[in-house]
């Protein structure tokens, strides 16, 4: 039996969509969005580079600490709060289990 | 007036080995890019990153690939104009098109070969209402002439290393400073954050931590930005500049305008040549899309090899091409 978690990722239209992720391809939040078809656009294809996937954390989830390069891209981001994180540095793991993102508003 | 064979846009990866094999058909090339440098993304974000699906290449440093790109391609003499935005696009009566940069250097060829990638890096620009009004009135997305900031009242914004050096190189010049940040911390060099500390300590400069700029506003030009602090309060100050400093990040520019069907900021080609929608343009790489699309420095390179075959066709229509092994005949270089 293939093992998944579930996720709720809410556009910037504040439009829930849940999502079934399964845990054997290694995925990353970037990639999950893109994969649902929402629009992140994850320009640098996930080296933490651009920002383009910067979200907010909405759930209790205690994440991995964000690395020197997670915190140097968010410092060229907008809107940034408490609970920025880029979704390319969020790995999906079986801890992130009924997860709540919302996706940060786009730059220019 | 530059003249080539193939004009290439975008000097990337992909842009760069289109140089090589229009070399093995005789096409001259010449190549356009925005950055001051050529390599692209790989020279402009990670030259210290290791490519790992490179065949042949077990690993590879991005900065180190665009080495060997640059010497695989120089005995076919490339011409380069570095620094500058390839703008407008018009076609001439002898069926050649015309590209002008946004310097006004002009480029002449029978075709067009867009390796733009993700498009070319520009300034990125806060979600601020209004601030394109404000553009040049008093907003500044980069530094390019310090001495225009003199006696002026100044307000930065962005905690890298290009925000805290103009903040220190401009103390000295500007009638009053202030930098915005978002978080008490600084990324930057750990000199330069030092430094701004003392200049904040000796009352040289104002550093307001933990706030944003959220709002431009002026007559004509802009005479007061609006900071918001994390707390919600709001801070409003007079000032002759705002200058954002968050980076650089690509845009597909002007080639939008140029007639091209997209998809999603990307140029749709036909998979037969990556030709696009208007013959003797091709667009290769990052930057084009069909059904199946994979952004990988490997498949530039196929798309790269295919389209100068059609390129080759267009060029010389009476000729007939035939394909040649490197290992059979060897490489001869283009007489400049």
């Amino acid at each position: 039996m293939e093992e998944t978690i579930q996720i709720a990722v809410i556009d910037r239209e504040d439009q829930k969509h849940d999502i079934i992720i399964p845990l054997d391809i290694d995925l990353n939040l970037m990639e999950v969005c893109k994969a649902e078809g929402l629009p992140v656009e994850g320009t640098c294809g996930g080296m933490a580079l651009c920002s383009t996937c910067h979200c907010y954390i909405q759930s209790n989830h205690i994440l991995r600490q964000a690395s020197d390069a997670e915190e140097d891209m968010l410092d060229q981001a907008f809107d940034v709060l408490e609970n920025s994180r880029l979704g390319c540095q969020i790995k999906i793991s079986s801890e992130l289990n009924g997860l709540v993102v919302k996706l940060a508003p786009e730059s220019l | 007036m530059i003249e080539t064979d193939i004009l290439i846009i975008g000097a990337g990866p992909t842009g760069l080995f289109t140089v090589f094999e229009a070399g093995l058909l005789k096409l001259k090339c010449h190549l356009i890019d925005a950055l001051p440098q050529p390599g692209g993304q790989l020279t402009e974000i990670y030259p210290k990153k290791p490519i790992y699906d490179i065949p042949g290449f077990p690993e590879v440093l991005a900065g180190d690939l665009v080495k060997n790109l640059m010497e695989q391609i120089e005995i076919f003499k490339p011409g380069f104009t570095l620094g500058e935005r390839a703008e407008t696009i018009e076609k001439l009566e002898d069926g050649k098109f015309l590209v002008t940069t946004n310097r006004g250097t002009k480029h002449k060829a029978p075709i067009i070969a867009i390796a733009g990638g993700l498009g070319s890096f520009e300034p990125r620009k806060p979600p601020i209402e209004n601030i394109s009004a404000f553009e040049e009135r008093g907003v500044e997305y980069m530094v390019r002439d310090p001495e225009m900031f003199a006696e002026k009242k100044i307000v930065i914004s962005g905690g890298g290393d290009s925000a805290l050096d103009w903040t220190i190189y401009l103390a000295d010049l500007a009638d009053e400073i202030t930098l915005v940040h978002r978080r008490q911390g600084f990324r930057g060099a750990p000199d330069s954050v030092q430094k701004v500390k003392e200049l904040d300590a000796a009352e040289k400069i104002n550093l307001i931590t933990e706030a944003q700029v959220t709002g431009v506003s002026g007559e004509t030009a802009l005479e007061q930005v609006v900071i918001r602090k994390n707390n919600g309060d709001l801070i409003e100050k007079k000032t002759d500049f705002f200058i954002p400093l968050f980076g650089l990040s690509p845009k597909l520019g002007p080639i939008a305008n140029w007639g091209l069907h997209l998809e999603k900021n990307a140029i749709l080609v036909d998979t037969f040549d990556y030709q696009t929608n208007i013959p003797g343009i091709f667009a290769i790489g990052d930057i084009n899309t069909y059904p199946g699309k994979l952004k990988l420095i490997l498949c530039g390179f196929h798309e790269a090899t295919l389209m100068c075959q059609s390129a080759y066709k267009i060029i010389n229509p009476e000729k007939k091409l035939s394909f040649k092994y490197t290992t059979v005949t060897g490489i001869k270089g283009i007489e400049s």
